[in-house]
Formats: structure tokens, sequence, C-alpha cells
């Protein structure tokens, strides 16, 4: 079974690290991430940029809204996620609301990736 | 986890937003500064003990407005309320005052709070020690440390600003829209002083600068936090983060300034500029440009070329003269001329600086870029001439060293081989 571990954190207290705590949290990380790729166990693994470079995309009605900002609301739930590559924000949008067409409701956040490590997993 | 590290970070991350709701609930800067720290010194105490609360922020204000009612209660001799230590579970009242904080009035604190910083009749540099000792809460050491002044003078002139402020009223009532965005738009400004006061810093002072460059990306992103579709503080966040991008490639070993042509572009802080540019894209879809996504937009320029000749000089000429129109200054136009020199030559680059002379000649750079288009042209003596203004007119040693290196060549250059 693959297993999505989704990472929760206070952005303002992780922004507050010197770049040595970011520096030495990101190694500790990195021996474990090691073993597993190692393992043949670890899939992609990305650090996303804060949420002040986040755009959302509002899907549950006719025209999508584009708001900016990171997804806030609680009554929906995140259900899955899109790696792509585009060569700007608006083309990443324009791939959101193609998506959106196939799967009306609910939204996208849309956040810029900081780091991708595309993992050893072979499925 | 709870290690003293973590607890320090959520400290400062926790801290404007605190001493903002503190400052509405107390309406006395000085009374929300002790209740902030009162309640940090809880913090650190209790939360190794009993773990992290859930919403350290909430536990911030809640503790240090029970601790300063304590206080004046203590102090009036009626009845103590109940320390927080025998309040074991925060919990509800947490949850109550979390609903209260996300409404927008917070928004609307923590942006007076950096607002009371920016008075008009306090000069700039009171303006962003003010904003470091009551937004950041770096300590008047830490402030002293970086404007290169004693530590006595930092607090003589901090408590002065604070004095000032006070006394000129805290405007207290919700502000207006239109209101509300003067006050972005001057908040803004003190933010980018703040960077710029540990930009243009060079040779040994720039490392003990560099931290005004952080406090300010960190003080624009909390700004955008809290006005995300604002473009200008998009532009803002992006121009300090492409600029401070550069800042280890900028400086030689011996503190001279490294021009951006000659920088190895190796040393640029790749993260840095993917953020940057994500933002610039971001604030562009807005179509409402402004000064600071122009200028953001024209150091995401020469962020984007990997070597100095993939630079887009006539996009960077085109935004120097939406620059120009927006916010006319014949420091714009200087910058424009060294754009102009790369796409048409130094002769129209020349002719576009020469009426600037009359306005500019107090500035070191105006004599730094005549000098070094004369040399182009091969006009000699006049370049010497040029340099030889520049150097008097240098601010650091480190300005005065670069033109003299290029005094050094043309002097070679010029003697019979």
């Amino acid at each position: 079974m693959l297993y999505a571990i989704l990472c929760y954190h206070d952005e303002a207290a992780v922004g507050a690290w010197s770049k040595e705590e970011d520096a030495a949290v990101m190694s500790k990380l990195q021996v474990v991430q090691q073993r597993l790729a190692k393992e043949g166990r670890l899939g992609p693994v990305a650090r996303l940029m804060p949420t002040t470079a986040a755009t959302t995309l509002r899907k549950d009605r006719e025209q999508p809204l584009i708001i900016d900002g990171p997804f806030a609301e609680t009554k929906e739930q995140l259900l899955g996620f899109y790696v792509v590559d585009s060569a700007s924000l608006e083309e990443a949008l324009e791939i959101a609301k193609e998506l959106g067409g196939a799967n009306p409701g609910g939204a996208y956040e849309i956040r810029p990736v900081l780091v991708l490590n595309p993992g050893t997993i072979a499925t | 986890m709870t290690d003293i590290a973590w607890i320090d970070a959520a400290l400062t991350s926790a801290r404007p937003q605190a001493v903002a709701a503190l400052l509405r609930y107390f309406r006395d800067l000085d009374q929300a500064e002790e209740a902030f720290q009162e309640a940090c010194l809880r913090a650190l105490k209790n939360w190794p003990v009993n773990g992290p609360p859930r919403d350290p922020t909430a536990w911030l204000i809640l503790v240090g407005r029970n601790a300063a009612l304590d206080d004046v209660r203590r102090r009036s001799k009626s009845q103590a309320l109940p320390d927080d230590y025998a309040i074991s579970d925060l919990e509800d009242a947490e949850a109550d005052l979390a609903e209260r904080l996300d409404s927008s009035h917070y928004r609307d604190d923590v942006l007076r709070l950096l607002f009371i910083c920016c008075h008009p009749d306090l000069p700039a540099t009171q303006q962003i020690a003010l904003a470091l000792r009551i937004v950041s809460g770096l300590s008047v050491k830490e402030i002293a440390r970086a404007f290169l002044v004693s530590e006595s003078a930092m607090e003589q002139r901090i408590t002065r600003a604070k004095q000032r402020v006070v006394g000129a009223g805290v405007p207290y009532e919700t502000p207006g829209a239109v209101e509300r965005a003067e006050r972005v738009g001057v908040v803004a400004a003190m933010v980018y002083l703040l960077f710029n006061e540990g930009y243009s810093a060079s040779g040994g002072e720039a490392h003990v600068r560099a931290p005004l460059c952080e406090e300010a990306i960190r003080l624009a992103k909390l700004l955008l936090r809290l006005f995300p579709s604002e473009p200008e503080i998009m532009g803002l966040t992006a121009l300090c983060l492409l600029q401070h991008a550069r800042a280890e490639a900028r400086l030689g070993a011996d503190g001279n300034v490294i021009l951006l042509d000659e920088q190895d572009r190796g040393l640029w802080n790749r993260e840095m500029i993917a953020e940057g540019l994500a933002l610039v894209d971001k604030a562009l879809r807005h179509r409402r440009p402004g000064p600071y996504q122009v200028q953001a937009a024209i150091a995401a320029l020469h962020a984007r070329a990997a070597r100095p000749e993939d630079t887009d000089w006539s996009e960077i000429d085109l935004l120097y003269a939406t620059l120009e129109h927006l916010q006319p200054s014949p420091v714009v136009t200087l910058n424009r001329a060294v754009a102009v020199s790369k796409v048409r030559g130094p002769e129209a680059a020349l002719a576009m600086i020469e009426p600037l002379a009359p306005k500019l000649s107090g500035y070191f750079h105006f004599f730094g870029v005549r000098g070094a288009l004369l040399m182009k042209l091969g006009r000699a003596e006049e370049a010497r001439i040029a340099f030889d203004r520049a150097i008097s007119l240098a601010n650091t040693a480190a300005e005065a060293a670069h033109i003299r290196m290029h005094l050094d060549r043309l002097m070679k250059d010029s003697q019979p081989v």
C-alpha cells in the first residue's frame, strides 16, 4: 500500500528559523529519506513555497473564481494532489481550470514547489 | 518537540499579532509590550512542562492579558485572578479567542502596530528602529549593532520615538477602505526603507546589517498574509527576495562591492529567487502595475539570466520607462540609462543623463555611471574627472575602492604600450 504523508506546521514559526536551524532540520530529514530511498520505499517528496505564494481556484461555480492566498476553508478535505510543470502561474491556472472542468466542485490550491525529490518507488 | 529553539521561533512569529492584540486591549504601547514579555516568560516555564498550546498566539494574548490585569488588581489590593498555572486547560478560552482573532480586525490590529511606527514626524531611521523594536522584537542591543551606534544612543532614540508616536495619539478606530490602503502604502515604504538600510551596507558593515534585510522580508510577508491580494505587496516581497538572493555574491573577500555583471551567479540563492519569481508572476496577473512590481520585474529579469550577456536589456529599458512614468525621479532615469547604454549604446545613455546633472550633482552613482559611459566612448580625460568626483562623494570605503579600480584601468589603458 502506498501512503501519502502530508506535512503540516506553523508556517510563521518555520519561517522564523534561522538558515542554520533550517539546514539542520533538512539534513536530519535527509538521513531518513536516504534510507527509505535506498530501500526503494520513497516516493516523491516536495517542499512547497510559503502560502504567500499560493493561489486558490474555486471550481464550485460556473466561472471558476481565482483567489490569492492558500485554501482556507474547513468544510472540504484534502483528497489528492498533482504536480505539474508549467512556465507560469497563468499556465498552471489553465491546467487547473481544465482539471476543474472535468471534476467541478471544491477547490484547487496552486502552490509553487520549492524542492522536488522524485523518489525511487517503482510502480 | 518543545525545545527552546522551537519556543523561541514560536514566540518570534507570534509577536506582531500578540502585541497588536494587547495594544488594542490596553491602548498603551508600554503596557502591551510588558504584558507580552510576561507571557513569554511564562511560556518558557510552562510549555516545556505542559507541551505547547494548540494556538501559541492565542495563549500568549490571553496569558499576557491576564498577567497584566492580575498586576493591576494586585496593585489595587483587590482579589487576584487565578494564576495561569492553576488554569490547567486554556482550551475553551483559547478557542473563543482564536475565533475572534480570525476575524478581520486582527488584520487591522497588526496594520495599526506597523503604522504607528511610521509616524510622519519621525525620521526614516527612527521609524525603522521603532518597528524593529516593537514589531520584530529585536533587542535594543541588536538594533544598535545593525545601525552601528552605541546601545545607549539607540535606547535614547527608541524611547524618544516612542514618546513621540504615543503623544501623537494612536489611531484605534477601525480604518475605512481608503485609509487602510493609505496605511498599507506607508507601511510598505517603511519596510522597503528597512530593507535598503541593510542592503546598501558594504564592507565590514554588510555582515552585521544583513539581518535588517531578513527582518524586512519577514515583515513584507506578514503584510502579504494580511493583504493577500495586494499586487504591490507581492511586488515588495518579491523585490526584497530577489535582491537579497544576491547578497552572497555582492561582496568580495575584501568587502568591495561586486557589480551585477561581475558576480558569481552560482552564489545566488536559488530558492529565494524561485520564490521571488513566483510572486512577480502572481502580482502581474492582476494587471495593476505599481513601482514595487516594476522594480521586482526588473530584478526578476536579472535573476533569470544565467550569464550577464543573457540579460534582456531592452525589456529592462521598457520597465524603467514604466517606472519613470509611475514614479518620476532622476535616480530612476539614471538607472534606465544603464539599460539604454546596453541597448542603444553609451552615446544615447550619456545624452539621457546629461540633463540630470544639476539634480544629481551630489550623487555618487551619477558620476560613477557618467565616468563609465565616457570611458566606453574613449573620452578618458572626462571620465577621469567624473570618477574623481565619484570618489569624493562615495559614502563607503568599498564604493570608493570600486571607482578607484575603474580609474586604475583607465590609467593603464591610456599608457603607451
